[in-house]
């Protein structure tokens, strides 16, 4: 089945408790969150051999939830990429639009769920790495609030950005496995109480009665008229429920992208340095000095891999810190207090996911500055710590997924999930 | 805005300081990413240098120091952290020269 998509880079069965709320169900858990004895790749040449000696902390609570894990979901190498297709293990495909991508980074983890090949899947998000290949492959995704869900045991990208999430066929199947994951851990620093005892589940009860949802102008704006289309019928339909529609407007976002890139390199070429072929990774070998086999170590990496280290070396080096890291910094800021000052007037804030459905395969990866700005619209809810749901609202084009996203302030979790059921049905 | 490869402009750097910047960052690259790279960083630094139409903000501090009491906790075993080392030598790490 999986070698139809691409879906897994590896296929393995981990059998969890005999009992505990899922007991019964499947996950797929992207490549980039360790699993003790089962390879994690991370999508990249650089780990192809690398074999964690411990589980993730979200992996644990799967096990002991009594989850079968069956694989580790395709990715984009590192999470960077928006369409699966920088995988060193080939690309990724998008069960319901053949010749399309399956979004990414966490394409493989969205597609293992549109395709039936796993029930639930766990993925990550930087910058919209759940909610754009949920919209894309017609699935619900869920980027929890920042500190909502434990980061031990995820290979790094970008830490002050990403967390891991569900994705799901329901808004109530992401949300109990939001359940699942979420609460404080000893090894996460930036964990939160938050979500120790949650009922997510609960909250999915599709009543969005005197619910008041924002509509920022600048997250529509840039649509594609299809996707808009779909986006007006789900505020109708909202409407036609109780909830109140008002515009609002996030003038920050305009430069979230620039901010997000930034940022997110900037980290990413720290954060890489670790692999240098000597503890774990590739070994470029024991010639020459330890910079020249660190270097020659690291030709492992992908171009998209070494586009994002090098920029960031670049964002960071002498000269350039303030012209670029410490705006981006103020950028964030402006984001935050964006989002705020319009929580002050309404409950959720609703946009469309993606602006466009989703690409054709190869499209995207001859212009990298073109596929970074597709990511317009999820990346301001990353640079607020926010969470925020993608839930399918239909199709364009003869059968290509559409997904509208809903943020809410920190911890308002059971906000999207609300609302967001209330889409499906 | 964008100028290429001649040094005019700072925000697009040539291929010579595409190879400068690989190896600060440790990044060994053949000669077309050399050139790909140079040719697609001018458009990406020029969009990032929007950033300074970015107004000052005030930021918040709300960040707070976790603690955890400095005692000893379970760790890996040597034979664990060794396993996904390409090279070892008498329980060590194996790595290159440093010179």
């Amino acid at each position: 089945m999986s070698a139809d998509h691409n879906v897994f880079i590896t296929e393995e069965t981990v059998e969890g408790a005999a009992n505990g709320p899922l007991a019964d169900r499947t996950v797929a858990v992207k490549d980039n969150i360790s699993t003790e004895g089962v390879r994690t790749t991370c999508g990249s040449e650089m780990l192809e051999d690398y074999v964690p000696p411990y589980d993730a902390t979200v992996v644990e609570k799967l096990k002991d939830a009594g989850a079968t894990i069956v694989g580790k979901a395709n990715m984009d190498e590192f999470g960077m990429g928006s369409t699966t297709e920088t995988s060193a293990f080939g690309p990724a495909e998008n069960p319901v639009a053949p010749g399309r991508v399956p979004g990414g980074s966490s394409g493989g983890s969205a597609a293992a769920v549109a395709a039936g090949e796993a029930d639930l899947a766990l993925g990550s998000d930087t910058g919209g790495s759940i909610r754009n290949p949920a919209a894309f492959c017609g699935v619900v995704g869920i980027k929890p609030t920042y500190g909502l869900v434990s980061r031990y045991g995820l290979v790094a990208y970008a830490n002050s950005l990403e967390q891991i999430g569900p994705l799901a066929p329901t808004v109530e199947e992401a949300a109990a496995l939001l359940d699942v994951i979420s609460g404080p851990d000893p090894r996460d620093a930036t964990t939160r109480e938050e979500g120790a005892d949650s009922d997510y589940a609960s909250a999915a009860t599709g009543d969005v009665e005197d619910t008041t949802v924002g509509v920022p102008t600048e997250l529509v704006e840039g649509a594609d008229e299809g996707v808009r289309e779909r986006f007006e019928a789900t505020l109708d339909d909202l409407e036609s429920r109780g909830a109140t529609v008002e515009e609002v407007s996030l003038p920050s976002v305009e430069h979230a992208v620039e901010a997000y890139y930034v940022i997110a390199m900037s980290e990413a070429s720290s954060n890489l340095a670790r692999f240098d072929g000597v503890r774990y990774g590739e070994s470029g070998g024991f010639e020459g000095n330890w910079n020249e086999a660190f270097s020659n170590s690291r030709e492992a990496f992908g171009e998209e891999v070494k586009r994002r280290i090098l920029l960031g070396t670049y964002a960071l080096s002498a000269g350039y810190h303030d012209k670029y890291y410490k705006q981006a910094q103020d950028a964030r800021a402006w984001v935050r207090q964006d989002f705020d000052e319009a929580f002050e007037s309404v409950d959720v804030l609703a946009s469309p996911t993606m602006p466009t459905p989703p690409f054709a395969v190869g499209d995207s990866l001859d212009d990298p500055l073109q596929m970074y700005l597709a990511d317009a619209n999820t990346v301001p809810v990353n640079l607020a710590d926010l969470p925020a749901i993608s839930v399918p609202a239909g199709e364009v084009d003869g059968g290509l997924p559409v997904g509208v996203q809903f943020i809410a302030p920190a911890f308002g979790e059971a906000d999207i999930i609300r609302v967001g059921s209330a889409v499906e049905n | 805005m964008s100028d290429t490869s001649d040094g005019s402009d700072d925000a697009a750097p040539g291929p010579e300081e595409v190879r400068h910047v690989a190896d600060l960052a440790r990044v060994g690259l053949d000669d077309e990413e050399v050139e790909r790279f140079a040719d697609q960083f001018g458009d990406i630094l020029d969009y990032f240098e929007t950033l300074e139409e970015v107004p000052e903000v005030e930021r918040e501090t709300d960040l707070v120091n976790v603690m955890r009491a400095d005692e000893a906790r379970d760790c890996l075993s040597q034979e664990e952290a060794l396993a996904n080392a390409p090279e070892t030598e008498d329980g060590y790490l194996k790595g290159p020269n440093v010179s």
